[in-house]
């Protein structure tokens, strides 16, 4: 699939008005948060922890229902259209890599033989597609994750909620992780709300930076990252990427004051 | 590696602290069968000399050699009860298991069953089962139902707490990733929580397996003489009335034979079941 159309051009996917959510009656998650989703969107969540970004995400997905506002899902998609990755890989230590993939279409009665070319392709999309018939426990922290990626991926979701996934990786096979995943996302076409507390993964990956603050936790300012992709390491190493990272510290910073 | 390093790729020059270990291991691993074996002749020839030397009449303690002879002597009669006795356990094993993980996926499934139901089982399960058994005998007009009734009240307690231990024990985010998905509760129970469980379940099976054969053995004593009277319970009661100990010995041991069996049978099972993704299956050779 081709790029995506520039920012503001892009028709949206998915509004959020207004949205408030409150724990137990008196703890607010989430304070009148309101954010337009386009399609090809590489939405990052920035913030401290307690800032309600996991708690977006979960409404988003619909795991849990606003208190106040609303979240429309626009141009005809619905909440079917969306896949998430956790901070685990949350795999079926039970099934093979390729159950474990085939499990969103198995749920949804497609049988293995229906969908295995769609399964494969998916695997082969994470770089995966010799461990077919591993069990996750024979595979390593980074190659789990890919396989929950894969899982995400082989529906061909409109939009991919990813909160922290690479969190509990190491540095190297993080920065790995983080330059497939923009390829894969350049390849299917999606669009991507991804939740981190790095200022470096947030601009490396993201169009979109929306900064969040804690208690209760609110938006507090969006950067736009216009650096074209594909983004490669070079980018990594360029006076813009520095720029844009000191950028969204300052507005992290800000964050962490006002709360 | 990137350094070439004479003295590593010199095959002189050997870790002294690895081939320790790997020793330590061979060792280990002979001694696992050797050990057992030679404790357990130790025992018999020791058992043996105590009863020569000391001219123990064999009505107070045969010796291994006598107990053997009986065994071998009376084998038609006690195998007879062996199997009276096997077919209450493993027919009370079987009801545990569908009555543990029938009452478990109910749990499950609806919390108001759980918590009106849930006492009833705790209450069973901590009343000695030699308390109930001779009401059981009153009200249960057929034998075997009763002994079955017995041994399936001893066994099913712990099938029932571990399945639903298990069941519960799903790892939230695939609980979440399932919500997403649209999954059907059928789909969640069949494709999540009942292989979660499945672990915990095999636990409860092996706890299970010895407390059905107890189970089977005690209801046959508290039926007592009157009884259908075939079963190895009831073969040692009948020989301990005829003072004949060495039969006693000779049934107490095909019943321990036979937990053993049943210990082993499931171990194996549980193992082969769980060997390709439960870290409990996963060390070698067990």
């Amino acid at each position: 699939m081709a790029a995506p159309a520039p920012l503001g051009q892009r028709s949206a996917l998915l509004d959020m008005r207004h949205v408030t959510k409150t724990f137990n009656g008196d703890v607010v998650a989430l304070h009148g948060m309101s954010l337009t989703v386009n399609e090809g969107d590489f939405i990052s969540l920035l913030g401290p922890s307690g800032c309600g970004k996991s708690t977006a995400l979960r409404l988003i997905a619909g795991l849990s229902h606003p208190s106040q506002g609303r979240i429309e899902w626009q141009g005809g998609a619905d909440d079917t259209d969306l896949a998430v990755v956790f901070q685990e890989p949350t795999l079926m230590p039970w099934a093979t890599v390729a159950q474990n993939v085939w499990l969103p279409f198995r749920l949804r009665g497609k049988s293995y033989e229906q969908v295995k070319d769609d399964v494969l392709e998916a695997l082969r999309l994470v770089g995966l597609e010799n461990f077919q018939r591993s069990y996750p426990r024979e595979l390593s922290g980074g190659m789990k994750m890919r396989v929950s990626i894969a899982r995400a991926l082989v529906t061909r979701p409109k939009l991919i909620l990813m909160d922290e996934p690479f969190a509990a990786l190491d540095e190297i096979t993080r920065h790995k992780l983080n330059n497939d995943l923009l390829e894969m996302k350049q390849k299917i076409g999606c669009t991507v709300i991804f939740v981190t507390h790095s200022v470096f993964e947030s601009v490396f990956l993201s169009d979109r930076i929306v900064v969040m603050a804690a208690r209760p936790g609110r938006v507090i300012e969006e950067l736009t990252v216009d650096a074209p992709y594909p983004r490669d390491e070079d980018f990594r190493t360029s006076a813009d990427y520095a720029g844009h990272c000191r950028a969204a510290s300052d507005a992290l910073h800000q964050a962490m004051e006002a709360a | 590696m990137t350094v070439t390093d004479p003295t590593i790729s010199d095959p002189v020059m050997v870790d002294e602290e690895e081939t320790r270990r790997a020793r330590a291991r061979r060792i280990e691993r002979i001694a696992k069968w050797v050990l057992p074996v030679v404790m357990m002749g130790l025992t018999l020839l020791v058992w043996d000399r105590i009863v020569v030397w000391n001219e123990i009449p064999h009505y107070i303690l045969p010796g291994p050699r006598l107990v053997f002879a009986t065994l071998v002597e009376d084998w038609a009669m006690l195998f007879d009860a062996l199997l009276v006795t096997l077919q209450i356990t493993l027919m009370a094993l079987a009801v545990a298991v569908i009555g543990g993980v029938g009452l478990a996926v109910l749990f499950t499934q609806s919390r108001w069953i759980e918590m009106s139901f849930y006492p009833y089982a705790v209450i069973l399960q901590v009343t000695p089962v030699v308390s109930i058994a001779p009401l059981i005998f009153i009200y249960v007009e057929n034998r075997m139902a009763g002994l079955l009734i017995c041994a399936w009240i001893v066994a099913f307690f712990p099938v029932l707490a571990n399945t639903t231990l298990g069941l519960n024990s799903a790892d939230h985010n695939l609980r979440d990733l399932f919500r997403i998905y649209g999954a059907t509760r059928w789909q969640r129970l069949r494709f999540l929580q009942l292989p979660s469980a499945l672990p915990y379940f095999l636990g409860g099976l092996r706890i299970a397996g010895g407390l059905s054969l107890i189970g089977a053995v005690v209801a046959e004593y508290v039926a007592g003489t009157g009884g259908i009277g075939s079963g190895l319970a009831f073969r040692i009661l009948e020989a301990g009335y005829r003072l004949n100990i060495p039969r006693m010995f000779a049934a107490l041991f095909l019943i321990a034979a036979t937990g053993v069996v049943i210990f082993a049978g499931l171990s194996f099972l549980s193992h082969m079941l769980l060997r390709k993704w439960h870290e409990s299956a996963m060390q070698g050779s067990t």
